[in-house]
C-alpha cells in the first residue's frame, strides 16, 4: 500500500506469545453450546408447563412428529396446546427477548452509557401512539401492529432529524435530548387519546397493549416481525467490532480511523427497526433491553463480539421465563411489562450496590 | 512529512486561529506550548481531520489530506488523547487492539496478525503485564502507556499527544516523555502540547509557542523558551535556568514580593 509499514519497526521484535487458540477444543466449544442447550432445556420446560400439563415425553414425540413426520402418541388436545398455543407464544418471546436485548446492547455502546435502553429515541413512546391510535380508531389487529411498527420508526426518524438540524453540541447528546423532548410530545398524545377513548372497551385494550402481553402472538406476527428483526441484526452482526470503537465516543472514534458519522446512523436505524418490530406485536416491554446487556456484560465482558451473542441467548431466554412466570403464576395472566420491572428493577439495583466497578 | 500552510482553524463561524506555518519531519519531536484557550486543542483536532480547516493546507507526504478517508489519515496519524476514565471495562489488549481499525476494512474483526502487533506494542512500552487487565481499574499513568500503546499498534508515522502528562504524578510524566524520545530515534515524529515548558526541553526538538491563535514563536527550545516569552504568553514572571552539566534549562514561576 503505502510506505506506512516501515514504522513496524518501532514496536520492536514479536515477543514469543504462546498461540493459546489451538487446542482446547472442548473449552472453545461450550461456552456457546452450553446456553443454547439450556435455552432450547427451558423452550421444552414452557412447552410442556401451563394450565394444561403435558409430559415432556409427549413435548419431544409431538415435536419429532412435527418436524420428521414420525407418528404421534399423544392426544389431540395435547398437540393443540404444544403446537397451536404454546410454541407460538414461545416463538415470539425468543424472537422478541433476543431483539429487545440486542438492540439495548447497541444502544448502550453508541450513547457510552450502560442506563440506557433501547427506548432512549422515543421508539416505544412511538410505536405506543401508533398501536394507541389503532385501538382508539377501532382498527383490525394488523393495522394496529403496523401502526405501532410505523409510529416507532417515526419517532426515531423526527428524534434523528433534530439531532441532525442541531449541530452545535455533542451530537450524542443532542440525540437523547431531543429523544427525551419528542417522547414527552408523543406521551402526551397518548394520554389524550386515553382520556378520549371509551373507557369500557378501548381504555383497557391500551392499558394492556401499553403493559406488554405475548398471550395473542400467533406464528403469523412471528413470521411478520422476522424478517424485520434479521435484517436489523445484520449491520449489528457485521459492525460488531466497530461497535467497540463506537463506544469511545465520537471523537476518539473518528481520530482512530472510523467513519463515525456514516456507522452512527446505520446502527441506530438496526436497533430501531429491531425494536419497532419487537413490540408492535407484544407492546412494550420495559427492562429487557436494559437489564439483559447488563447480564450479559458481566458475564462475557464488554467486547460487542461476544456481547452481542450473550444479549441474544440471554434476552431469548429472559423474556421466555418471565412470560412463562406471567401464564403460570396466577388465575389470569399478568402483563409482562409489570413482572420485567417487578423481576428487573430489583435486581439492577442489586447490581448497582454489588457489581464490579464500571460493569455498571 | 507534516506541512501546514496558511492554516486557519476553528468551530465553524468561530475563528480561534490563523495564519498557521509550520513542518515536522520525520522523527521530530515537536512540543506546543501555549494558554488555556490558546487554541492548541482545536489546532490537534483540525490535523487530526475531525476539524475541516477554515483555510490553508495540511500535507502529509507532499500530499493534500483534505480527500483522504479517514482511514487513510488514521493510518498515518496516531492519535493519544487524555486518560479519561472509559465507559465500559475493555481488557487493556482489547483497547490496544483498537488501534487497529485504522487497518481493518469496516466489516472486518482483528485476527491473529493484528492481536500480535497490539502485543508487541505493549511490549515495547514495556507495558506487556497489563495486557489481560481491566481498563478502567489500571492507574492514569499505566492508561496514558496503553493509549500510546494502542496509537503504534496502528503503526502511524506521526503521533499526535494532546497534553499526555496532564494528570499524571511526576514520575509517569516523565516515562511518558521518555518514550515521546524514544519513539522519535525510531523515526516517528511526534507532536505533543504540555503545560509545562520543562516538558519542552526534556523531549522536543522544537517548540511552537501558540498565543491567541498564532505562532508566537517557532524554533529550538532554548532559543525560544525565554523569560520573555514565557512572560508574554501565560502573563506570569518565569526565570530560565540552565541546568549546569546538562544541555536543559528549568523554569520557575516569579512570583512578585
Amino acid at each position: 500500500m503505502t510506505p506506512e509499514r516501515e514504522a513496524v519497526p518501532a514496536l520492536g521484535p514479536p515477543p514469543d506469545v504462546a498461540d493459546t487458540r489451538s487446542g482446547h477444543r472442548l473449552s472453545a466449544v461450550l461456552p456457546v453450546l452450553l446456553p443454547i442447550l439450556g435455552l432450547l432445556a427451558l423452550v421444552v420446560l414452557a412447552l410442556a408447563t401451563g394450565r394444561y400439563s403435558v409430559p415432556v415425553g409427549d413435548v419431544f414425540g409431538i415435536l419429532a412428529g412435527k418436524l420428521f413426520g414420525l407418528p404421534v402418541r399423544a392426544e389431540p388436545a395435547m398437540q393443540i396446546v404444544v403446537l397451536q398455543v404454546r410454541l407460538p407464544r414461545i416463538l415470539a418471546a425468543l424472537v422478541v427477548g433476543a431483539g429487545l436485548a440486542a438492540a439495548g446492547a447497541t444502544y448502550q455502546g453508541l450513547f457510552r452509557n450502560p442506563l440506557v435502553s433501547p427506548d432512549i429515541l422515543g421508539v416505544s413512546a412511538g410505536a405506543s401512539l401508533g398501536a394507541v391510535l389503532g385501538i382508539f380508531l377501532a382498527l383490525p389487529v394488523a393495522a394496529i401492529q403496523g401502526l405501532a411498527f410505523a409510529g416507532g420508526l417515526g419517532a426515531v426518524a423526527a428524534v434523528y432529524a433534530v439531532g441532525a438540524a442541531v449541530r452545535r453540541h455533542d451530537p450524542v447528546l443532542t440525540l437523547v435530548l431531543a429523544g427525551v423532548a419528542i417522547g414527552a410530545v408523543l406521551g402526551s398524545a397518548i394520554s389524550l387519546l386515553k382520556v378520549l377513548a371509551d373507557p369500557y372497551n378501548q381504555l383497557p385494550a391500551i392499558t394492556y397493549w401499553l403493559l406488554g402481553s405475548l398471550a395473542s402472538a400467533s406464528l403469523g406476527d412471528v413470521a411478520a416481525i422476522l424478517p424485520a428483526i434479521l435484517l436489523g441484526l445484520v449491520p449489528l452482526v457485521l459492525l460488531r467490532w466497530r461497535m467497540n470503537l463506537m463506544s469511545l465516543g465520537e471523537e476518539e472514534a473518528r481520530a482512530l480511523g472510523v467513519e463515525t458519522r456514516a456507522l452512527r446512523p446505520v446502527l441506530i436505524a438496526a436497533a430501531t427497526l429491531v425494536t419497532a418490530a419487537a413490540v408492535s406485536v407484544t407492546g412494550v416491554i420495559g427492562w429487557i433491553g436494559l437489564l439483559v446487556p447488563h447480564v450479559a456484560r458481566l458475564l462475557v465482558g464488554p467486547d460487542f463480539r461476544r456481547l452481542l451473542p450473550a444479549s441474544l441467548i440471554l434476552g431469548a431466554g429472559y423474556l421466555l421465563a418471565v412470560d412463562l412466570v406471567a401464564r403460570t403464576i396466577a388465575p389470569i395472566e399478568v402483563p409482562l411489562g409489570i413482572l420485567t420491572a417487578l423481576i428487573g428493577a430489583p435486581f439492577f439495583l442489586w447490581l448497582l450496590a454489588s457489581g464490579k466497578r464500571g460493569w455498571v | 512529512m507534516l506541512e501546514v500552510s496558511g492554516l486557519a482553524f476553528g468551530y465553524g463561524r468561530r475563528r480561534v486561529g490563523a495564519g498557521l506555518d509550520l513542518t515536522v519531519r520525520a522523527g521530530e519531536v515537536l512540543c506546543l506550548l501555549g494558554p488555556n484557550g490558546g487554541g492548541k486543542t482545536t489546532l490537534f483536532k483540525t490535523l487530526l481531520g475531525l476539524l475541516p480547516p477554515l483555510a490553508g493546507a495540511i500535507r502529509l507526504d507532499g500530499e493534500d489530506v483534505a480527500r483522504w478517508s479517514r482511514r487513510r489519515l488514521a493510518a498515518r496519524l496516531g492519535y493519544v488523547p487524555q486518560a479519561q476514565g472509559a465507559t465500559f471495562p475493555f481488557r487493556v489488549s482489547d483497547v490496544v487492539l483498537m488501534g487497529r481499525a485504522s487497518r481493518l476494512g469496516p466489516f472486518a474483526s482483528p485476527g491473529p496478525a493484528d492481536r500480535a502487533i497490539a502485543a508487541r506494542a505493549l511490549a515495547s512500552l514495556e507495558i506487556a503485564h497489563l495486557a489481560e487487565r481491566t481498563y478502567t481499574e489500571i492507574s492514569g499513568g499505566e492508561r496514558q502507556m496503553v493509549l500510546i500503546a494502542r496509537a503504534l499498534a496502528g503503526e502511524p508515522g506521526l503521533l499526535v499527544m494532546d497534553e499526555p502528562t496532564a494528570s499524571l504524578d511526576f514520575g509517569n510524566q516523565t516515562r511518558v516523555l521518555a518514550q515521546v524520545r524514544r519513539l522519535s530515534r525510531l523515526g516517528i515524529a511526534v507532536i505533543l502540547s504540555t503545560h509545562d515548558p520543562d516538558h519542552a526541553f526534556l523531549c522536543a526538538d522544537r517548540v511552537a509557542l501558540l498565543h491567541e491563535g498564532r505562532l508566537l514563536a517557532l524554533g529550538d527550545p532554548a532559543a525560544t523558551i525565554t523569560p520573555e516569552s514565557l512572560a508574554r504568553i501565560y502573563g506570569v514572571a518565569v526565570a530560565v535556568v540552565p541546568l549546569p552539566g546538562f544541555r536543559q534549562s528549568v523554569c520557575a514561576p516569579l512570583l512578585p514580593d
